[in-house]
């Protein structure tokens, strides 16, 4: 397949993932800023929702001050912000209309709809009903979009790229909300326990949709350590980094299989995976910090990034 | 102005023999029939042709042209008529253009005006004594038809750089037989959908002779800003064949590759459908971004076929136009078998004083104008507008040709107020391979949906109709 087709299929994946991630992020963080001042900590809810969205830098240029009104304009509306959710609709659709024959026709209407659904919504004060009723929509156009890839398209090239921008998106916004709020999950953190760490602690799984996989997994009230093991190692979890390598080396060894070659992006997607297959998480807590660790991740996660564009898309 | 020929019924009020099953569907159906089909098939339009929709403007309104549910027919004989006469034309401008870019002998031979073609802004010389594979120039033309009578087809224009519209035809037929699957257990109507068939057999013949047995065909589209993305997607996508951009397609050692998931990959035959002009930036438009850097080179050295060739707009000029009849004659030693539209050249003077003295009778069009831009319709026009241009004809005679407005045949349409006739023309689709003429029986049927309008372009209101072939 052309390499430009195989780029724009990754990029409209990527983009979905982002403005599914975005909205979850907003969604969390406009929970939490609804809790009583004294639970929340005096934090600002909505700085860290731009850090988690990798946006703060991108926010902080514009001159304005995070607060709930500037923070959900430039997080899910501004046309300034490429990442914007409705930025990041805008472009899947581009792609997704310049390589509509890539697509089945249920992938194209789930995506044309859900963008000409969501043009209409604006972001000028919005109320939070309304906000609601906008970022479901843009769970439901993702979740339609990968449904129908799911059962209507061909597990050829065409599939392994989009699965390819999923996973590795994913990844690394899974990983930017651990690290926004690593320092709630370090160990010395649990023992202050009270109201405020709750909070906090359920709006990260909140924000990656797996307070209820939590319970099913460990029993257990929330934990710091056990959050962070589920969103790190638990190969189980669909957010979490190991999943999303796990899909990755698999997508990858797909595509070598479909080409009878491999190269760089299989060796540097195998190793990440190996190496969270074989790590415990007190060892990161222990013996990398948790913050370092994840900051390497990021890394590495570029580093696949730019190995699948120099063997594929270039 | 004659009342027009009807395409179904004849002047005694009987349907036409081909038309007769659908003169009765047509009395029995009712206009509630008739309105709910209509609906159905636009419904079908935005749900198979859904790309339709994709390709419009980027705010995502679906745009469609307007469909009209009465087919337009033909019988075998007269389908005979029009592809021998279309097969003889297309055969002859082929012949033209690669003599205009070798030995020239039609110009040495005063048929036609040599300062007609080297002054004309489609004439290429970089295409000058290059011998392209199997002499095919043209390999795929739209000809544009238009019919008064129940013998009398005139060639309204010819068009040889990259012709649209196939799609239509393609997909009016395949809703025609989703809508009205009796029609076509009952006739016997010539099928269309071979045309991407047809269209990859032409092309893989035009190969270079020392491409693989299975040469690579990729379609080089604008992109998806162009008007006619769609078509290009479409087409591509039911060829089975690459769509590419420019920056899809590199050159190196005068050879060209397409860039893919699994490394570069020759490319053997372009089916290109961006202009001349943004081909290759480092012989045509030096700012174009659409086009391949090396192309020509590539083309030149004879690794690639672009389809259709370089400067082929010499030979579909309103101008060379007028000239087609004697081109066939001298190529051919034939009578044309399809008539141009009477055509005075106001570059000669006789014509000019004619055409000066019957300015409320004639349609005078720019030579170089096309989309009926620059154009007087002389009884539609004030006479101020009249005068106007009369004063640019003077100053400048060669720029301009004059027709007469002609009698355009009409075909019964479902218009807003029920059954009417509506002016028709017809543009079928001509490919030519190393191995022959292709034409699919049908086209596409263009309608002026507006009462007495004769202006059947999309852009003025004009709609669509399937055409059919009947096979006996």
């Amino acid at each position: 397949m052309l390499s430009r087709t195989a780029d724009s299929l990754f990029w409209l994946a990527r983009y979905l993932e982002r403005a599914d991630n975005t909205a979850r992020i907003v969604d969390a963080a406009s929970r939490l800023a609804a809790t009583p001042d004294s639970y929340a900590g005096g934090s600002n809810e909505w700085e860290s929702a731009l850090a988690a969205a990798g946006a703060l830098g991108a926010f902080v240029a514009t001159g304005r001050q995070p607060d709930r009104d500037t923070a959900i304009d430039f997080l899910a509306f501004s046309a300034d912000n490429p990442s914007s959710i409705k930025s990041c609709l805008q472009t899947a659709r581009h792609n997704a209309r310049a390589e509509r024959a890539a697509l089945t026709t249920d992938m194209w209407q789930a995506i044309n709809t859900g963008w000409l659904d969501l043009r209409r919504f604006d972001g000028a004060r919005m109320d939070r009903q309304t906000l609601n009723r906008f970022l479901d929509a843009v769970k439901e156009a993702c979740l339609r979009f990968d449904g129908s890839a799911y059962r209507t398209m061909l597990r050829s090239d065409n599939f392994f790229f989009l699965k390819l921008g999923v996973y590795l998106e994913r990844a690394d916004s899974t990983a930017r909300i651990l690290d926004v709020k690593y320092h709630l999950l370090l160990p010395e953190g649990a023992r202050v326990g009270g109201g405020l760490d709750y909070y906090q602690w359920a709006s990260i799984l909140r924000s990656v949709s797996s307070v209820t996989a939590y319970r099913w997994v460990y029993h257990d009230s929330l934990r710091p350590w056990h959050i962070a093991d589920l969103l790190i190692l638990n190969e189980k979890m669909p957010r979490s980094l190991a999943n999303c390598y796990d899909n990755l080396a698999d997508t990858l060894d797909d595509l070598s299989q479909a080409y009878g070659t491999q190269g760089p992006a299989q060796r540097v997607a195998r190793s990440v995976f190996s190496r969270l297959r074989n790590t415990e998480i007190s060892e990161i807590f222990q013996k990398h910090g948790l913050h370092e660790f994840l900051t390497d991740f990021i890394k590495d996660n570029g580093r696949l990034g730019t190995a699948i564009r120099d063997q594929y898309l270039a | 102005m004659p009342s027009p020929f009807d395409e179904m019924y004849r002047p005694d009020g009987q349907p036409r023999p081909e038309y007769a099953f659908l003169a009765d569907w047509l009395k029995s159906a009712g206009a509630e029939t008739l309105e709910r089909r209509r609906a159905e098939a636009e419904l079908l339009f935005r749900r198979i042709g859904i790309t339709f929709a994709v390709y419009s403007a980027d705010d995502g309104e679906e745009r469609l042209i307007p469909f009209d549910i009465i087919p337009r027919i033909f019988n075998q004989a007269e389908w005979r008529q029009l592809s021998a006469g279309l097969e003889q034309r297309v055969t002859a401008l082929n012949r033209f253009l690669a003599d205009i870019y070798g030995p020239a002998e039609i110009l040495k031979a005063g048929v036609v005006p040599a300062e007609l073609i080297y002054c004309n802004p489609h004439f290429r010389p970089e295409m000058v004594g290059l011998a392209l594979p199997h002499d095919v120039h043209v390999h795929v033309a739209g000809i544009d038809i238009v019919r008064t009578g129940p013998d009398e087809f005139y060639v309204l224009e010819d068009n040889v750089r990259t012709p649209s519209g196939v799609s239509y035809m393609l997909e009016n037929r395949e809703v025609m037989m989703r809508l009205f699957p009796d029609h076509f257990a009952v006739n016997r109507i010539a099928p269309v959908e071979t045309y991407p068939d047809e269209l990859l057999a032409a092309l893989v013949s035009a190969a270079p002779g020392r491409a693989a047995r299975e040469p690579t065909v990729a379609l080089l589209t604008p992109g998806p800003f162009n008007s006619a993305y769609y078509e290009h997607s479409f087409l591509a996508d039911k060829v089975g064949i690459e769509l590419v951009e420019g920056r899809d397609l590199f050159v190196r050692d005068d050879v060209v590759f397409m860039r893919t998931t699994e490394g570069p990959r020759r490319v053997d035959v372009i089916y290109r459908r961006i202009d001349d002009d943004f081909l290759d930036p480092l012989v045509f438009r030096p700012d174009s971004l659409l086009g391949v850097p090396g192309l020509m080179a590539a083309y030149r050295a004879g690794n690639v076929t672009l389809a259709n060739s370089v400067g082929t707009g010499v030979a579909d000029d309103k101008a060379v136009y007028t000239y087609v009849p004697d081109i066939i004659r001298f190529y051919l030693g034939e009578e044309p078998l399809l008539k141009n539209v009477p055509t005075w050249r106001c570059r000669e003077p006789d014509a000019l004083a004619h055409v000066l003295d019957h300015l409320d009778e004639l349609v005078v069009k720019e030579v170089a104008g096309s989309g009926g831009y620059g154009m007087l319709v002389g009884p539609a026009a004030t006479a101020a507008e009249r005068e106007a241009f009369a004063a640019r004809l003077k100053a400048d005679p060669e720029d301009f040709i004059a027709q007469p407005t002609l009698a355009l045949s009409a075909s019964p349409t479902f218009a807003e107020s029920g059954i009417g006739l509506r002016h028709v023309d017809l543009r079928p689709f001509v490919l030519v391979g190393a191995d022959g003429v292709r034409i699919v029986p049908g086209g596409l049927t263009r309608v002026a949906l507006r009462e007495g309008s004769l202006v059947v372009n999309s852009s003025q209101g004009g709609g669509t109709k399937d055409t059919w072939v009947l096979d006996a």
